[in-house]
């Protein structure tokens, strides 16, 4: 045995094997061509000299018993803050499929070592929770057969979109509508929404992209997608553009970038869609927007009015708000006016066992369009870990009891219900899109579903990559480094908006047909969903079926 | 799928015409029941004044119809007439019948101090809490309507066998406006209620085919907090109490329905004379949206009947006829069957835009197209 001090033992030692991802490299194939050492975005891969002996059987005593022989090989790092993070940028440079990442599956020593500095854990991202989603359990199951005809999704004229804004009741309608009173704005959209992701969080040109790819939705498919912001502006020639129709502007606690947007809007062609206010999100609930500094470049820092590579933390709360009460007379009205009551106002918060209060306020205020919930599933560019796993409420639920809550009211129709947290995290985005829409919502928000379907977000849910946080993205969707965002061509990201777009349309159609359902969206029809869990049936008040 | 007839006629018929049509659409059914509505009525042993209530319903026993008569009288209602059926027990297969009611009444004195429009709320209280005394003792007692001018009756049972067992053919009732359907609700449990035709304030509808938006229309329904707006033991009620909500609520022409139920798109509410209001309506009335398919027939307090077809249209219906007598029917053998002596080539089949309206005075029968301005003086 040999001395202690000869081994490299300390408390954060590790070896590649305690780490959440390994390297398997095969030096067979290897070219040492070096790309993926270059290619590395945190820096894990080393191309080493490393050394060997040779032993063999020598009978003549004036000549040594071994032989050395050097090689150059791949070295992963064992450092926390350069563990391998599993992109897999490495395999995708690989001239000779000679390296790639693998999952380590055993309990990695490496999550009780990720605090250096006192730091603790931070990502960009999604939950991390692997499997079946509740929402993808959920079938639908009032198939139309005898007692009705089904449907031929293909030939038959479906009527997909949803309304975002404040409904009257039909009678206070009619009333306003003779006497020539206002009417609240409420816009026709595609029920599947891109959600809040900011012009900071999102690469120039991943942004460039989506909004392209939405024009093109609009403009020449007819299918009416709008998407969202998040905090932190949006670029002026786009506000000054006819594109800002497409645009749902976000205003949350940092108000970053609204300097921008309060100057334009003389010079505005068009009004936005909408203005989201955010007062909380389903990935960190309680914590403000998180810009880290690696991503805060010149254009972002012009953007929003600050230094270059400062941490751009919102705080967890507006400044004005003392109280719902006067958060939705100050800020919904303030946002309302700035439009001239033209544009639909209303707020985002985090999945919440409170949701339901929140929601009750608003109904009791006639400018407020909407109420946009995003469950603990939900996607995030930077959130500590612990916020993350362990901080939120699951959107299936609470989106029900507040459905419910408003049906027992009567006003169902009259604050549309958003919904977002996990739809289509394993891909089934029309799947969890529409058994949230039969649960009540109006509609969904998604984010880490079109990044992965429109740009190949290489994360997963095993906590592949998800360094959204740190600007090093590899693929160019999450950076502000011109090296990185290179990579990735607006052009290819909007003809894969358009597709996924086109594809969730076909889907939904495939859906809304075995029910019977073509003329309207099927909000709240509860009756056509059953789930193979009788808690879970009993909870959402749907049918348990075996 | 359950066969549908109607006819509305300036002179009083019997219902038992009717029956033999729906016996000449019989492929087109199950023969599990029979729902009947009259309106207009003449009785052979009694001179009517149309303006007294009549409570159609059935005592399943004679304590229910002691309870019957002990709340009619708690009300202030007067007893003028008990209509009583030549019933042949033995036709009919439930048991349970202790009497079919058909009872005119005398409207309370105190009254006469109400709005026409508080009196025909009270009336639907009252028919209300009968019903609820009847669910409240193990549905022993059935009201179907409380209302001036119309009788209804249901039973379970082959409609033409069900018409014989109640003397319908004896031409003691005859009524100017008949609706009839031939089938229980099958595709759920079968409750007298879930039999069509529905009825609410002097309302009614019945209706071919499934509602798939059933639960979202329910839902928004019954938050209305209109007392009337319960039930839903059959998907086709909804139909009625939205015809109810857009006449009576909302007080908007009959054409309006259409657009309530069956919205034009966008690309045609853009060139629509009204597509504004009409937009906002659609907008509003979001969640009375069916989705078919179905082919609604309805009546009016005022005797207007009408026919509308869901927007992809998959259910049949064929109106015809003369002025003074029209028929509409699920199959064009029914109408035959009603009014053989008319000009068959002017039968018409409603398409997805249309609605058919024939007025009280049954001389034309106006065809309404969804496409047209629609004569909404006060939306103008």
């Amino acid at each position: 045995m040999v001395t202690v001090r000869s081994i490299p033992n300390t408390p954060s030692s590790l070896t590649p094997n305690d780490l959440p991802w390994i390297i398997e490299h095969n030096q067979d194939r290897c070219t040492l061509c070096g790309r993926c050492a270059a290619v590395c975005p945190v820096g894990t891969l080393k191309l080493a000299y490393m050394r060997k002996r040779m032993p063999h059987l020598v009978l003549s005593s004036t000549e040594r018993g071994s032989a050395y022989k050097t090689f150059v090989g791949i070295r992963q790092s064992t450092e926390v803050s350069k563990r391998c993070i599993g992109c897999g940028s490495c395999s995708l440079v690989c001239p000779n499929e000679a390296i790639h990442p693998i999952h380590n599956d055993i309990r990695d020593r490496f999550r009780f070592l990720n605090n250096q500095q006192g730091e603790p854990a931070k990502r960009g991202g999604r939950r991390n929770v692997p499997g079946a989603s509740l929402l993808d359990r959920i079938v639908f199951d009032r198939i139309s057969m005898l007692t009705d005809p089904a449907l031929d999704a293909g030939r038959h004229e479906f009527s997909c979109n949803t309304l975002l804004g404040r409904v009257l009741p039909p009678e206070e309608y009619v009333r306003r509508k003779l006497a020539g009173e206002w009417i609240p704005p409420v816009r026709e959209i595609f029920p599947f929404v891109i959600g809040s992701m900011s012009f900071g969080a999102l690469s120039p040109n991943m942004w460039l992209g989506l909004l392209q790819g939405v024009a093109y939705c609009n403009e020449v498919l007819g299918i009416p997608v709008v998407m969202a912001t998040g905090e932190g502006g949006c670029p002026p020639w786009v506000l000054r553009s006819p594109f800002l129709k497409y645009i749902i502007l976000q205003i949350a606690s940092g108000y970053f970038g609204w300097d921008e947007i309060i100057r334009a809007i003389p010079e505005m062609q068009c009004d936005p869609a909408a203005i989201e206010i955010k007062y909380g999100q389903g990935a960190k609930p309680g914590d403000g927007g998180l810009l880290m500094w690696f991503k805060v470049s010149k254009l972002i820092a012009r953007l929003r009015g600050v230094p270059e590579g400062v941490d751009l933390p919102s705080p967890p709360v507006h400044q004005t708000l003392y109280s719902i009460e006067e958060s939705v007379m100050k800020m919904i009205q303030t946002m309302s006016m700035a439009w001239d009551f033209r544009v639909p106002v209303y707020p985002k918060i985090s999945g919440s066992t409170s949701a339901k209060s929140v929601l009750n306020n608003l109904v009791r205020n006639p400018y407020a369009s909407a109420l946009m919930i995003d469950g603990i599933d939900g996607g995030t560019g930077a959130a500590y870990n612990v916020s993350m796993d362990a901080t939120g409420h699951p959107i299936a639920a609470n989106v029900r009891e507040c459905y419910l809550d408003l049906c027992a009211q009567g006003k169902q129709n009259e604050i549309p219900i958003f919904a977002a947290g996990g739809v289509g995290k394993n891909g089934n985005v029309t799947q969890n899109g529409m058994a949230l829409i039969m649960l009540g919502a109006s509609g969904v928000h998604m984010g880490k579903y079109i990044m992965q379907s429109a740009a190949g977000c290489l994360g997963t849910e095993t906590n592949r990559c998800n360094v959204c946080n740190i600007g090093l993205c590899p693929k160019g969707i999450t950076s502000q480094n011109p090296k990185l965002y290179r990579r990735l061509d607006p052009d290819q990201v909007a003809q894969r908006v358009a597709e996924t777009f086109m594809s969730i349309r076909t889907e939904m159609k495939k859906i809304m047909a075995p029910l019977g359902r073509s003329q309207s969206l099927p909000i709240g029809m509860s009756d056509a969903l059953g789930i193979d869990d009788k808690d879970v049936a009993e909870r959402l008040n749907i049918r348990y079926v075996c | 799928m359950c066969r549908l007839a109607m006819k509305t006629a300036s002179e009083p018929f019997s219902p038992f015409s009717v029956l033999q049509a729906m016996e000449a659409m019989q492929e087109g059914y199950d023969g599990s029941g029979l729902g009947l509505l009259l309106r207009g009525l003449k009785f052979a042993d009694y001179k009517y004044n149309a303006a007294d209530p009549i409570l159609s319903g059935i005592a399943h026993t004679e304590e229910a119809l002691a309870r019957l008569d002990h709340l009619m009288d708690k009300a202030g209602f007067t007893l003028k007439y008990d209509h009583e059926y030549d019933v042949k027990k033995a036709m009919i297969e439930a048991q349970d019948r202790h009497k079919y009611i058909l009872r005119v009444y005398k409207k309370p004195a105190a009254w006469s101090k109400l709005s026409p429009e508080q009196v025909e709320h009270e009336l639907m209280l009252a028919r209300l809490s009968l019903r609820a005394d009847g669910e409240a003792h193990g549905n022993d007692l059935t009201a179907f309507s409380l209302w001036p001018d119309v009788v209804m009756a249901k039973e379970v049972g082959w409609p033409l066998e069900i018409g014989l067992a109640l003397g319908l053919d004896s031409g003691r009732i005859t009524s100017r406006i008949c609706m009839a359907q031939g089938r229980q609700n099958t595709n759920y449990g079968i409750n007298l209620y879930a039999c069509h035709p529905f009825f609410i304030q002097g309302v009614a509808t019945m209706t071919n085919g499934e509602n798939t938006a059933f639960v979202p229309i329910k839902d928004w329904l019954s938050g209305r907090s209109f007392p009337g707006y319960i039930g839903y033991q059959s998907d086709s009620e909804v139909f009625a109490h939205i015809l109810h909500y857009v006449t009576k609520q909302l007080k908007l022409p009959l054409e309006t329905y259409k657009h309530v139920i069956t919205p034009l798109k966008n690309e045609e509410l853009a060139v629509h004379p009204q597509g504004d209001f009409l937009r906002g309506l659609r907008d509003a009335c979001r969640r009375l949206i069916i989705d078919g398919p179905n082919a609604v027939i309805g009546t009016l307090p005022d005797e207007t009947s009408m026919l509308v077809m869901d927007a992809k249209k998959m259910r049949p219906a064929t109106v015809g006829g003369k002025p003074g007598e029209w028929a509409i029917a699920s199959e064009m053998c029914g109408v035959d069957a009603m009014i053989p002596d008319r000009d068959r080539s002017k039968d018409f089949q409603p398409m997805r835009e249309h609605t058919v309206i024939i007025p009280p005075d049954r001389q034309e029968l106006q065809i309404w197209s969804q496409f047209d301005q629609f004569p909404i003086h006060r939306a103008a």
